[in-house]
């Protein structure tokens, strides 16, 4: 009988500090999550210098919570993952050198995952993956289309070339004077609005996968501007609808063309902004129409967790994919490179 | 009682394994990259060399800050890892007081300096009393002038140490002239030896998980966000 593979996982990449196991790559054992919004709230952004003094502190209790949710001794584990990059590097030392001193005091592997790797596992907890399969990966640091043909392969077919599409709706939610983080008040905006201001659609080449969202943001600050040297009230809702509208229809459109034309068995999207309704609908609408199989996690595995690091770190720990004490943070760790 | 040491505090890395007031080995260099990729080799290492296993560890004593922020937390959240899984006590103590603890005896006064960038300084005043280190102030965060200003008025001798006190040098003894003298370049490095000779004196953290750096100083954004509170209260 093969024996149950069970998996510590660590992630401290940004602003929460999280630990989680995970049975077999697929089973979530215990899932914890501690978030710092409420102290980088202050800020309206996540400052790096105060997300770093959050993780040493949050960090022991984070991962003591995950083990004794799991009701798991430290010898019950059989590797430690913990994301390696990318991510603001000062964050991303804590919880390797956590991972690090944990896994050395209990003689267990340590195993550096990616970030984003994580943000795609993350459906592996919900349901088996299919390849080929299209990862769109959307968050506040990533706008990614991902094709996998096989666990543990990785090819970026597309990104953005400025902005993240959640950078894009935080900026926005700030002109529009939404609290951080914005996101998820710039959908509930909008999907309360019957109007829509027009705005641009960023296609770029036409067989290009790649995004631009800087333009449609500026188009939104200069709608305002405009409109407030003309005496006009804005609509907040309008604005918050338009702007969704073209976020959303440029990567539902992107996404079906990528699905098409690799023929992918399975798609899924990934990353904070999967969390976004108005997104998940038109996705699903889309994909449901062209009897191709869609999911997106559950939001609690679309934001940061540790869970997904888990799950990315069983495939490469049953890849006998080690890692060494030495490792380092790695903020602009690419994804391709990490392919095993 | 088996201790190991860690100070990651400032660009040197020191570790070391100390049993019963005897140093089973120690570490200190000071061509470290990053204590990332160091530290924890570097604790491998000295286990194996002393043929101990991470269970026989008895206590932790790590060089708590004020340092680079980077590198305390490397130490610090490797120490408290180590002694919350191991179940073992853990001790802070100040990374100045680490290196002060290198002059005693020193007659006079000691003065542990570390360099914060922008003409500003990290540092402590101690004093030897015997074979004993006493702290005359709190180690504070402040500019080399104030902290010069300020010894200068002390009629005594000052002994400047640490790796980082050559780049003041120059200034230092311009204006405190033959008051300043500088300790001798083995004296200017911190120890994990001298780290855990010093926390043997000490209680351990009554609750490791609330166990955290000593920084000596607040963020710019927090900083920043305080001042304007205040601004906000005062239109009130
Ligand atoms: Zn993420």
């Amino acid at each position: 009988m093969k024996k149950d593979v069970y998996i510590l996982g660590i992630e401290t990449s940004c602003d929460e500090t999280a630990a989680s196991v995970v049975k077999n790559g697929s089973e979530i054992v215990s899932n914890v999550v501690a978030s710092q919004i409420e102290s980088q709230k202050r800020f309206g952004g996540v400052v790096p210098e105060i997300a770093s003094r959050h993780h040493v502190e949050e960090i022991t209790l984070v991962i003591e919570k995950a083990l004794e949710d799991a009701g798991l001794d430290p010898d019950e584990l059989d590797a430690v993952a913990v994301t390696e990059g990318p991510g603001l590097v000062g964050a991303l030392l804590i919880g390797i050198n956590a991972a690090k001193a944990f896994a050395f005091a209990n003689s267990l592997p340590i195993i550096g995952v990616h970030h984003i790797a994580g943000h795609i596992y993350a459906n592996q907890l919900v349901q088996p993956m299919e390849f080929p399969l299209l990862a769109l990966i959307v968050s506040g640091g990533h706008t990614e289309m991902i094709i996998m043909r096989e666990h543990g392969s990785f090819e970026l077919i597309g990104e953005t070339r400025d902005d993240a599409a959640g950078e894009a709706y935080d900026k926005v939610a700030r002109v529009l004077g939404l609290p951080y983080p914005g996101g998820p008040h710039v959908d509930k905006l909008a999907l309360a609005s019957e109007n829509a201001v027009e705005f641009p659609r960023a296609w770029l080449e036409p067989d290009s996968y790649d995004f631009s969202f800087s333009g449609l943001k500026s188009a939104v600050i200069n709608y305002k501007h405009n409109l407030e040297q003309r005496g006009g009230t804005l609509d907040e809702e309008a604005v918050a609808a338009g702007f969704q509208q073209s976020v959303v229809e440029v990567l539902t459109v992107k996404a079906l063309r990528a699905a098409q034309e690799y023929r992918v068995k399975q798609v899924i999207a990934a990353g904070g902004v999967s969390a976004n309704k108005g997104l998940r609908n038109s996705l699903e609408a889309t994909f449901a129409k062209e009897n191709i199989p869609f999911s997106v996690p559950p939001i609690a595995l679309c934001t940061d967790n540790a869970a997904m690091i888990a799950a990315a770190g069983t495939q490469m720990f049953l890849s006998d994919v080690r890692g060494e004490l030495s490792m380092n943070g790695r903020p602009g760790m690419q994804l391709e490179s990490w392919n095993h | 009682m088996i201790w190991l040491g860690i100070d990651t505090a400032n660009s040197p890395l020191s570790v070391a394994l100390v049993e019963d007031g005897r140093i089973l080995c120690e570490q200190t260099s000071t061509f470290a990259r990053t204590h990332s990729i160091q530290a924890m080799p570097a604790i491998e290492r000295l286990l194996n060399e002393a043929s101990l296993r991470p269970s026989d560890l008895e206590a932790i004593a790590v060089s708590e800050g004020p340092g680079s922020y980077t590198g305390v937390r490397i130490g610090v959240t490797l120490a408290k890892t180590l002694a919350w899984t191991l179940k073992i006590p853990l001790v802070g103590v100040s990374s100045l007081e680490v290196i002060a603890a290198n002059a005693v005896p020193f007659e006079g006064v000691i003065v542990p300096l570390f360099d914060a960038r922008r003409e500003n300084v990290y540092c402590g005043l101690y004093k030897s009393k015997g074979e004993r280190l006493h702290r005359i102030w709190e180690d504070r965060h402040g500019t080399l002038e104030q902290l010069l200003e300020d010894v200068a008025c002390i009629n005594q001798p000052v002994l400047f140490v640490g790796v980082d006190v050559d780049i003041h040098k120059t200034k230092i003894s311009a204006m405190l002239g033959d008051q300043a003298v500088f300790a001798p370049f083995p004296q200017q490095l911190p120890r994990a030896s001298q780290l855990i000779s010093l926390a043997e004196q000490r209680v351990p953290a009554s609750d490791i998980h609330q166990f955290v750096p000593n920084y000596r100083r607040i963020p710019e954004a927090e900083a920043n966000w305080i001042k304007e509170q205040k601004q906000v209260k005062s239109h009130d």
